[in-house]
């Protein structure tokens, strides 16, 4: 893998200002209500697909874990906003921030282990994450800590900010959010942190002759991956609103983001769009609308499985190629 | 001045340096022997990427075993690699830039002056900008030397740096090689088994057979030694 090397350089500023100037004002125009609901779906969901790819494709860690962070994320996020008046952003700040907390405590395992093992412990974390996050429930407008309504009358939506209140003015802000998370990502990867985790992933043993300091830079990593996918998590809370369960925070949904980030490809930024693309846009298309049977469902899923071993059997070819496997 | 004493190195059951004891004066040494002699294992323990079982290593005074491996290019122990090991996915300017932003001091502005000047003095200025995996063999090997050199490292470990270089570049990078010590005041340790490389760029060479020190003097005396000599070619005897 070291060939294929998470860039910043593909992503124009041009072309992503583009980008968001079409989203912001022609997509809601073109789009129907429901397709705007899964526009919102994308740009969140691309925000971790951009933090997998990113720990993934520039500093070489396989985490099946970042699923936790987008859950604790999420939970903090409604939690806060159910219980203070704290500006939204602000909110999303502090989401991201605690999901930062816990992503350092899952980068931990990384300074011992590489590879499947990273991969198998990561996942195993995100499982624990899981169970907890099952057991809390999601806030939803009730008392204590959890925040649990005693009755389905008390239940209330998940606030959204004053000034994004309905759907469109919500797509926006999650938008804006979504650059503003793919700017710093780029604003790391440009600098001294993106080169030190090039060279991590490129050679452990050259970037300590470098003067890096492997754990610190894999943890900075983790952490930052993490506050991506906390942020992500807060602006999913308002998003669905009612009813959110564990379902976009399994181990299910861990291996799906792993499967839609490499069919994307960890070559860029872009791929985090495109992975997030096939997640949120291709499967609900060609399941509501253009062949409208839970089966195809079940095929289009397929379809990505495949395209993630065609994926792994291609990269252990590349490492073959470089003898990476003795 | 390097002084090495009583340096031993275990692998399993395999002793790879076996008391070794040397002193290398400065300026350009190098460091020949045989494959397995442990000429690779000894910068793998200046280092930090083995541990010895027993021995020290002191440079200037200051004990390396002492200091953490990170922080041993920051002290100013610099190396290249058998296998070439710059940054693909970045610029030959960052590259450089990457090992002076951890390893070296400096503001923006000297910083980049210092990656200029070490990019012109290995001759990459022309490729400055262009990404690493675009460029040949050859431009990677002096972007190594460059990404050891720059800043102001006390000790430069150079393992078979003209390995797969063409003749005349070999020359070129002899001059390169001879240079460092007066451009930037370290000591050169030169492993290659290019004994004319060695011959043309150092005055000091010390000679390692089966993690033993074998010889160890002036190049030219060194390489006439019967037991070096016996060590490349085979004790007779034996």
């Amino acid at each position: 893998m070291v060939g294929r090397v998470f860039s910043h350089r593909a992503f124009q500023p041009t072309i992503a200002a583009g980008l968001m100037v079409f989203a912001l004002f022609a997509m809601p125009s073109i789009f129907d209500a429901t397709w705007i609901f899964n526009f919102t779906q994308m740009a969140i969901y691309s925000m971790v697909a951009a933090s997998v790819g990113m720990l993934y494709g520039r500093v070489g860690l396989v985490s099946l874990g970042q699923v936790a962070p987008y859950g604790i994320g999420a939970w903090v996020t409604i939690r806060l906003a159910f219980a203070t008046d704290i500006p939204y952003p602000i909110l999303l700040a502090i989401g991201g921030g605690v999901a930062a907390i816990i992503g350092l405590l899952i980068g931990l395992p990384a300074l011992r282990v590489s590879g499947l093992y990273l991969a198998l412990v990561t996942l195993m974390l995100a499982v624990g994450v899981e169970v907890i996050l099952f057991r809390l429930k999601f806030a939803n407008g009730g008392p204590g800590f959890n925040g649990l309504a005693l009755t389905m009358s008390d239940r209330a939506p998940v606030p959204r900010p004053a000034f994004a209140e309905g759907d469109i003015a919500y797509f926006r802000f999650v938008v804006i959010v979504a650059c503003v998370i793919f700017m710093l990502a780029v604003a790391f990867l440009a600098s001294k942190p993106g080169r030190a985790w090039a060279s991590v992933h490129q050679s452990e043993p050259s970037a300590l002759a470098s003067g890096i300091s492997v754990t610190r830079y894999k943890l900075m990593a983790f952490g930052l991956a993490a506050f991506m996918a906390g942020v992500a998590g807060g602006l999913y809370g308002a998003h669905v609103q009612w009813s959110i369960g564990v379902d976009q925070f399994n181990r299910q949904a861990a291996l799906f983001l792993i499967a839609v980030v490499l069919m994307g490809g960890i070559g860029s930024l872009w791929g985090a769009l495109l992975a997030a693309f096939f997640a949120t846009i291709l499967l609900p298309f060609l399941t509501q609308n253009v062949i409208g049977h839970q089966f195809w469902n079940d095929f289009a899923l397929t379809i990505f499985g495949i395209g993630l071993m065609i994926n792994l059997i291609q990269t252990t070819r590349a490492m073959d190629k470089k003898g990476l496997l003795e | 001045m390097i002084e090495i004493t009583d340096l031993s190195v275990q692998f399993g059951g395999v002793r790879s340096l076996d008391e070794v004891t040397l002193t290398f004066p400065g300026g350009n040494c190098g460091l020949i022997g045989p494959n397995g002699a442990g000429k690779t294992t000894l910068f793998n323990v200046m280092s930090g990427f083995v541990t010895p079982v027993a021995g020290r290593i002191r440079i200037d005074d200051v004990d390396l075993l002492d200091i953490a491996d990170y922080r041993r290019a920051r002290w100013g122990v610099r190396r290249t690699f058998q296998t070439v090991q710059t940054i693909e996915s970045l610029t030959v300017y960052e590259n450089v830039r990457t090992v002076h932003e951890h390893a070296a001091e400096g503001s923006r502005a000297e910083r980049q002056d210092s990656v200029d000047d070490v990019l012109a003095f290995v001759g990459l200025s022309d490729v400055r900008d262009k990404v690493v995996r675009t460029l040949s063999q050859r431009d990677r090997r002096f972007i190594e030397v460059a990404r050891a050199i720059v800043g102001e490292p006390k000790v430069v470990l150079l393992d078979e740096p003209a390995a797969g270089l063409p003749e005349e570049e070999t020359d070129h990078l002899a001059q390169i090689i001879r240079s460092v010590p007066e451009r930037t005041g370290a000591t050169v340790i030169l492993v290659d088994h290019d004994m004319s490389l060695v011959q043309a760029c150092c005055d000091w060479t010390a000679v390692l057979d089966f993690g033993r020190l074998v010889a160890a003097g002036p190049t030219a005396d060194v390489l006439h030694d019967e037991r070096v000599l016996a060590a490349y070619v085979g004790d007779e005897e034996a």
